[in-house]
């Protein structure tokens, strides 16, 4: 990465723009991640939200956003952009509004409209080569709702509706690679606990037009199964044992951002988090864990740079 | 002002060509299309100016057509049937957005089983979303609703979305003389748009249609739409009065043929109402004393004006071009709880007619009429009628036993082969 103004972390810059105070769950990976995001771009901002737990952002009559919001449904928020996005520009166009009175347009939504129910409008809006950037907070599981699988759940997870022996019987869709084939802007994965690259991936899809999209794991605490303070732990092992891959999609490329030089196993992961409990308890479920590991390796196997 | 033969899709696109929208989100459904492809044509050759993005979906076409509307864009969009219920969760969320825009449905039946021909089903579908609705008779009062349309939604005490309705094929295809108002006097007519207090703007930063925890804050904003669309009514008379001053044309909240005098009338919504004008004139050549009221205003209903009408008749026919399963018509459910509070109320006769296009001949409107004078000899109303003719039954059951007939051949011949290759096996 060339030309960041984020070269250490005491380059991040400490607005906290986002206000406190939210109904958001004690240790909320995603909040953690909203935080920082909204610090790099600046109030100017309308955030087009879909069903999830970040609607409980703004209840009336507070906000804790400085810039704009609008709730939308959880299957249309990249509509809710493009309806602001063509509307501002035939303002400015028709020089009804002045250049300083625009919006970077947001999409803000979990992984269950995400990765689900609004993919349909997210496809739509990337073959418009809608100028909007995509912000997917992916807490692997219907959160809000009490973290029923949704298409980003992992391999083996136990969730409300699927508490069986074996957990989560399919496998995380991926939504990095559904974007990037359709060839958009940008693609990157981010997570909070990793703010320096978090930080550089805002700043460069912030100068960029076009569809863009970033997807940040989001460690929760009530649908994982873990101590709220184990948050920004998980989070570094989720990258550490090459769970979470960072990495971006620019110019046709997909490159690595952080290579764990040395992965530690996934069980490392996996054991802190109530939500595989069953792969250690009442006895190891050697198998499962071997594949789980098998496919990281994998994954990591088929990474050049 | 110039005279031109227009469907009464060529008249809506007229509509929102005449009062300038800067932004249609679109997507194509029959028998709409021909809407979207006229605007396409006149943004493609730059006849008018702004944009027009087509969506995904229904779902997303409305969604983009409230938040275009909210940033501080006049936005105009069309849709029909089975799309109208694809983008239902949209049209109660912009209603509640307060979202001032307009936009066309070309009625037509709802699946299952899939139809392209007209009925009411999709429009009264919307009925408590929040969406204003016009409905039209004629091409010409397509083109006018639409511009009468943009002053009602827009309107400071209003701001809710309005839906224009024309029946599809018999409306949306058929082309009528049309006068087409001047440009500059109708720009005049509609205004510019005003984004109000606040638009999706940097100077005005602004958190909209956020969630609400608990039922007090949920019912103050539900109240407030319903009391904004109950505004509207005084809102149209005012805007209607206007737009006859100006352009000659008369559009009241109802309509009403021969009414005043009659002793009897129809009620129906939509084009197939100029059909029970037809029967009105031959009924009254019999000597009747007959009349017709047509409800152009469906959300808010024009109650009052409704009273006036038909407090005074004897009976009253309400026909019906849909149909609330398990219940019947929605249109006489509506006039029903109109005329309730009346000391001597009409009686009411209800029939349903004309689903997914099916003609309501002369021959069932003079029935209709005789029915009325029936009930008023017993002084009791006879149950709702489903209008189905003998012949039609016959032409259904035709169709049935052709396709019993072929299935048993289809499954002669199965169990044929079955022994057949059987046979070989055996050899």
């Amino acid at each position: 990465m060339t030309e960041t103004a984020f070269r250490r972390m005491k380059d991040l810059p400490s607005t906290r723009l986002l206000g406190t105070g939210t109904p958001m769950c004690a240790g909320c990976g995603g909040l953690l991640s909203l935080h920082e995001i909204y610090d790099i771009l600046g109030e100017n901002t309308v955030f087009i939200n879909a069903a999830g737990c970040m609607t409980l952002l703004s209840v009336y009559p507070f906000t804790p956003f400085r810039g704009s919001w609008l709730y939308t449904a959880m299957g249309s928020a990249p509509a809710g952009a493009q309806g602001i996005r063509d509307a501002l520009d035939i303002l400015l166009e028709q020089k009804r509004i002045t250049a300083d009175e625009d919006l970077q347009t947001v999409v803000l939504t979990g992984d269950g409209s995400a990765y689900g129910m609004g993919l349909s409008a997210t496809s739509g809006a990337i073959d418009r080569n809608l100028d909007f950037l995509y912000i997917c907070y992916d807490n692997e599981g219907y959160g809000n709702t009490g973290q029923q699988f949704s298409e980003a759940t992992p391999h083996a997870a136990k969730t409300s509706t699927s508490k069986g022996p074996r957990g989560f019987p399919g496998f995380k869709k991926d939504l990095f690679d559904i974007w990037a084939a359709n060839r958009p802007a940008y693609v990157a994965t981010v997570i909070g606990t990793e703010p320096l690259d978090l930080a550089r991936k805002i700043e460069k899809a912030k100068n960029i037009k076009g569809p863009r999209l970033i997807i940040t794991l989001a460690p929760c605490p009530t649908g994982w199964d873990y101590d709220p303070k184990e948050t920004v732990e998980i989070g570094k092992l989720a990258v550490q044992t090459g769970v979470w891959p960072l990495k971006e999609y620019i110019d046709g490329k997909v490159a690595h951002t952080k290579i764990p030089r040395q992965r530690k196993p996934v069980e490392e992961y996996l054991i802190k988090q109530g939500r595989f409990a069953h792969l250690f308890k009442p006895e190891r479920n050697e198998k499962l864990l071997t594949e789980i590991q098998q496919r990281i390796d994998a994954y990591w196997d088929g990474v050049s740079n | 002002m110039t005279r031109r033969l227009l469907t009464g899709n060529g008249a809506a696109a007229w509509g929102a060509r005449l009062a300038k929208v800067d932004y249609v989100p679109a997507f194509p459904i029959t028998p709409q299309t021909e809407i979207i492809e006229t605007l396409s044509e006149w943004f493609d050759n730059g006849e008018i100016a702004g944009r027009m993005t087509t969506l995904e979906s229904e779902h997303s076409m409305i969604t983009a057509a409230g938040a275009a509307a909210i940033t501080g864009t006049r936005v105009f969009t069309a849709t029909s049937s089975q799309g109208l219920l694809y983008g239902m969760e949209m049209l109660y969320t912009v209603a509640g957005w307060r979202a001032p825009f307009v936009m066309i449905n070309v009625s037509r039946g709802l699946a299952a089983p899939i139809t392209l021909e007209p009925d009411h089903n999709d429009i009264l579908a919307a009925r408590d979303s929040g969406f204003l609705q016009i409905h039209c008779a004629t091409c010409q009062e397509v083109l006018d609703s639409t511009l009468i349309a943009y002053r009602l939604a827009e309107h400071e005490k209003v701001r809710l979305p309005v839906i224009v309705n024309l029946d599809g094929f018999y409306l949306s295809f058929t082309r009528e003389p049309v006068e087409i108002p001047d440009p500059e006097q109708a720009a005049n007519f509609v205004g510019p748009f005003d984004p109000e207090s606040s638009p999706l703007r940097a100077s005005t930063p602004t958190s909209q249609a956020v969630a609400v925890l608990g039922g007090s804050p949920y019912s103050y904003f539900r109240y407030e739409l319903h009391l904004a669309a109950q505004e509207a009514l005084g809102i149209y008379d005012e805007v209607a009065t206007e737009f006859a001053k100006q352009f000659g044309r008369d559009y009241t909240a109802i309509e009403t043929y021969h009414n005043d005098d009659a002793e009897f009338s129809f009620v129906m919504m939509g084009c197939f109402a100029t059909k029970a004008k037809e029967a009105v004139d031959r009924l009254r050549e019999a000597g009747w004393r007959i009349g017709l009221v047509r409800p152009r205003l469906l959300r808010p209903l024009p109650e009052e004006a409704l009273q006036k009408a038909l407090g005074d008749k004897k009976a009253v026919a309400v026909i019906d071009q849909n149909i609330s399963m398990g219940k019947g018509g929605v249109l006489h459910t509506e006039i029903a709880s109109a005329l309730y509070d009346l000391k001597d109320r009409p009686l009411l006769v209800s029939f349903i007619g004309g689903l997914g296009g099916r003609d309501i001949s002369q021959e069932e409107l003079f029935e209709m009429a005789s029915t009325l004078r029936d009930a008023v000899e017993k002084g009791e109303s006879p149950a709702p009628r489903l209008l189905y003719t003998a012949n039609e039954l016959r032409e259904i059951r035709k169709l049935q036993s052709i396709a019993n007939v072929e299935r048993q051949e289809l499954n002669l011949g199965k169990k044929l082969g079955e022994e057949q290759g059987k046979g070989k096996t055996n050899d």
